[in-house]
């Protein structure tokens, strides 16, 4: 609790209200699936000392995870990175580079061995032995073969490291593979070209309230993220229900914000929290773009849900 | 002479590696080597055209959206659709919120601390670091003292703590840091500022896009956010581009112009001489005439004589890339590039990055040479910002070919950009008002086409090209503002604008060569949107229609 209070007052001095910080551990203990008796908890939990050590790797991938990452308001990116975790390897962020990059991964790896929490995000390329990608000289298959096993828990962020992903569709020119398929490890998956913020967050808190892990679905996803169909949850399923459809984009249909099934939309198959939480502190999702959902947080999506405009 | 590696670089997108050879204290030689391949394009044969922009957005998730506008400009051109007013002007106001985003991130996030030394800013005397902002910017937000104070105590609580994390073992103390604690307190509170503002501003995409990273609204002929054109949205979008422009004008461009003046040398390090611009942000359905950014190039650093760009005069080159094939690039022979690595050699192949050239010479793009070819051309807002800088900074024009150029560069464009959003978003309005509701047009699929989709984007000339064969990709290709700066030798061995730009750089300490970073940063490196597999029938590739 003492715990608690000085991380109030360490936000009151940046200018964060009781308030807002209550705000954001409402919203986080809501997107977990908590009951809100849990807000007090959470509050608690993200405020706890010393701070958990975290690797992130970034594999082969196009660095949207990492960036999605930045777009946490709940708490702020800041807020993350100086108060609730230690984030002591991220090459998108970190200030040294070469030699002294290396140190850092190193240095916290020997020392919080069994400890740290890892995250990961691109798939990992096979082919050639790895060779089609490299950091300081090494393979990815290789590090992440010798770094997973270290870690406390492994957590793949987005698609790709998830499942495979983009690297992964067909052909697959560089033998990109999930990295639960090359460390034979379970790892938490938050899938999502991008996959939202909120679900790394709440997963990570998850792990700092109960010490453990959300409960996961059978593809390893968190079940208060993606229990549920996109179509279960969608604001335009009852247009569905009474048949009405978009079938062109520049519409009558389109401007009521009708169903956009018949267009592609994946949202009866794929899993995820979208139409709930929404993106970008809850201003918009895909379907409310008016563009059919692409199923992005779903194994295997760009060969099984595509061509995507084609209704399934 | 000592040869240093850093791998990996950080702060970029993806997995970049420089090598330089070094004497004397100074760079002699550079080779830039990107160290992943997913091949994209391959899997994008045979697939529905429509598609291409979902996949190619995954090129990158820095540079989001922008290779979307690529790839659907392209099918657009391919499928010879007339596009509607408010989807142009939504597009473009999507690609400027584009801008102010990534600019920004940049410069606090990537770039910063090569100049930044944050340790330094434990020992600011915070009332002296207010007294110092409210004169470089009497208008900028939390800028009183205790403010300032609480950063201090912030970031002291955080060195205390000895979990360091992401700062950890960075160059803090090295002899290339010239900022006062003062000027480096104002600019660690302001990372910590641009931190947030960055994610608000982000949401300017959500509004017309979906979601950010990688929008999901665009499609061929137009876009979809068909409930979104209305007052309320466009009131939210309006809100948030303020509260950007605020911070832009208020903040960012102080800083720059503030930490640029203690780092007057960099104004002779780290330039190229040559530059080339496709142009973007169409003011009409006229291509490229209406372009805010002119399309040009040029050569031997004058910009008072851009040139007309010829697209036929575009080559790719693979003789030190991992890639089989004729060593001599401009293959016009049968069969496809296949990736293959062997080994790095810097006397060989060292990288995946293949190395496109115009006129058989290596060219910068971006946001310099943007601003040189918009200055030549007499674009009246790039004049004025520009010369306003060359004289608060009282450096002479010659400086902008540098590193300190690049990143004026860059801050220039982002207020170009920025303030000339505020049009489009009445343009919209108005349009609506008449009752045009129009955002997509009418088209079919033809079993034959070939479409080019040409852009200035916030890295530089991005170009994708797609040939249509039995209403499915035939063939796909996109050469990239990274490819051009971060590309390795040519067939004739000479090097690329960054190889380039390296050679003369000062490095103090190899062990810790922070120089480097800041000419390497300047050109704000996207290494996975810069590795690209090309099918080696390149001159055909340049004679597709043009938008």
């Amino acid at each position: 609790m003492n715990q608690g209070k000085s991380l109030e007052k360490r936000l009151e001095r940046k200018g964060i209200s009781r308030r807002d910080f209550m705000k954001y551990c409402t919203i986080l203990t809501a997107t977990m699936g908590l009951p809100s008796s849990f807000v007090a908890k959470v509050a608690n939990a993200i405020a706890a000392a010393p701070r958990p050590p975290v690797v992130w790797l970034a594999l082969a991938e196009c660095t949207g995870c990492a960036e999605s990452l930045l777009r946490t308001m709940y708490p702020w990116i800041d807020e993350l990175v100086l108060d609730i975790i230690s984030l002591d390897y991220h090459e998108t962020i970190m200030a040294p580079s070469g030699a002294a990059a290396e140190k850092s991964l190193h240095d916290t790896v020997t020392k919080n061995a069994g400890k740290f929490i890892l995250i990961v995000d691109g798939a990992v390329p096979t082919a050639q032995d790895g060779a089609w990608g490299t950091v300081g000289g090494k393979t990815m298959l290789q590090s992440i073969k010798e770094i997973a096993p270290k870690a406390l828990a492994t957590i793949c962020v987005g698609t790709c490291s998830s499942y495979g992903g983009l690297p992964a569709a067909a052909p697959n020119p560089s033998g990109a593979k999930s990295v639960g398929e090359v460390t034979g490890i379970k790892t938490v998956n938050i899938p999502g070209c991008p996959p939202n913020p909120i679900n790394l967050v709440g997963t990570v808190v998850n792990y700092l309230l109960f010490g453990k892990l959300p409960d996961l679905d059978e593809k390893g996803r968190p079940l208060f993220a993606y229990g549920k169909t996109i179509h279960d949850q969608c604001p335009r399923r009852s247009h569905f229900e009474n048949g009405e459809f978009v079938t062109n984009f520049n519409s009558e249909e389109a401007r009521k914000g009708y169903c956009l099934y018949q267009v592609g939309c994946k949202g009866p198959e794929t899993y995820n929290n979208c139409p709930t939480v929404k993106w970008n502190d809850g201003t918009s999702w895909p379907v409310q773009a008016g563009h059919p959902c692409i199923g992005c947080s779903e194994p295997n999506f760009w060969d099984k849900f595509t061509p995507f405009y084609k209704s399934s | 002479m000592a040869r240093v590696v850093i791998d990996p670089i950080t702060r970029i997108e993806g997995h970049l590696k420089i090598e330089v050879e070094v004497a004397n204290g100074k760079v002699t030689n550079a080779w830039s080597s990107s160290t992943l391949f997913r091949g994209i394009e391959m899997m994008l044969q045979g697939r529905d055209p429509r598609d291409a922009y979902l996949f190619t957005q995954r090129a990158c998730g820095v540079c989001t959206y922008i290779h979307g506008l690529a790839s659907i400009r392209s099918v657009d051109a391919a499928v010879g659709v007339k596009v509607p007013d408010n989807a142009r002007i939504i597009r473009n106001l999507l690609h400027g919120a584009q801008y102010l985003h990534d600019h920004m991130v940049h410069f606090y996030h990537l770039h910063a601390l090569d100049w930044v030394d944050i340790v330094s800013a434990l020992k600011a005397d915070a009332k002296k670091a207010a007294d110092l902002d409210a004169s470089v910017s009497p208008t900028s937000p939390k800028s009183g003292v205790n403010d300032f104070k609480a950063v201090q105590a912030r970031l002291k609580k955080f060195v205390e703590s000895g979990q360091l994390g992401p700062f950890a073992n960075g160059y803090w103390g090295h002899p290339a840091y010239k900022l006062p604690p003062e000027v480096n307190l104002i600019a660690v509170s302001h990372y910590l500022d641009a931190l947030r503002q960055q994610a608000r501003t982000a949401r300017m995409h959500a509004i017309f896009g979906g979601k950010n990273p990688h929008l999901q609204s665009l499609v061929v002929g137009g876009v979809t956010c068909a409930t979104d054109l209305n007052p309320s949205r466009i009131a939210e979008f309006k809100y948030l581009w303020k509260e950007t422009m605020d911070f832009v004008n208020n903040v960012y461009i102080p800083d720059v112009l503030a930490v640029a003046g203690f780092y007057k040398d960099w104004g002779k390090i780290g330039g190229n001489s040559n530059f080339l611009v496709y142009g973007d942000f169409p003011q009409t359905e006229k291509e490229p005439d209406s372009f805010l950014f002119p399309r040009g190039a040029i050569f031997n650093k004058k910009f008072t004589a851009v040139e007309p760009v010829d697209l036929g005069q575009i080559a790719e080159h693979i003789k030190h890339s991992w890639y089989e094939g004729d060593a001599k690039g401009l293959n016009p022979a049968n069969g496809e590039t296949k990736p293959s690595f062997d080994k790095y050699d810097t006397a060989g192949r060292y990288s995946w990055m293949k190395s496109p050239r115009y006129k058989n010479e290596p060219m910068e793009v971006g946001p310099l040479a943007r601003v040189l070819v918009a200055y030549g051309k007499g674009q009246p807002q790039t004049r004025k910002m520009v010369d306003a800088v060359l004289k608060k900074l009282a450096i002479p024009p010659e400086a902008l070919f540098s590193t300190l150029g690049r990143v004026a560069a860059r801050a220039i464009e982002t207020k170009i950009i920025g303030e000339s959003m505020e049009a489009w978003m009445n343009q919209l309005v108005e349009n609506i008002k008449k009752g045009d509701l129009n955002i997509c047009g009418d088209w079919q699929m033809p079993a034959e086409g070939m479409g080019a989709g040409l852009n200035d984007v916030p890295r530089g000339a991005l170009g994708h090209w797609i040939n249509i064969k039995d209403g499915k990709i035939g063939n796909y290709q996109m050469v990239v503002p990274s490819t051009w700066n971060l590309g390795p030798r040519d067939s004739a061995d000479k090097p690329g604008p960054v190889e380039n730009a390296l050679i003369g750089t000062p490095v103090a300490d190899p062990k810790r060569p922070v120089e480097i970073l800041r000419t390497v940063h300047s050109f704000d490196p996207c290494i996975a949107c810069g590795v690209h597999v090309i099918d080696p029938k390149t001159n055909e590739v340049y004679k597709f229609k043009v938008v």
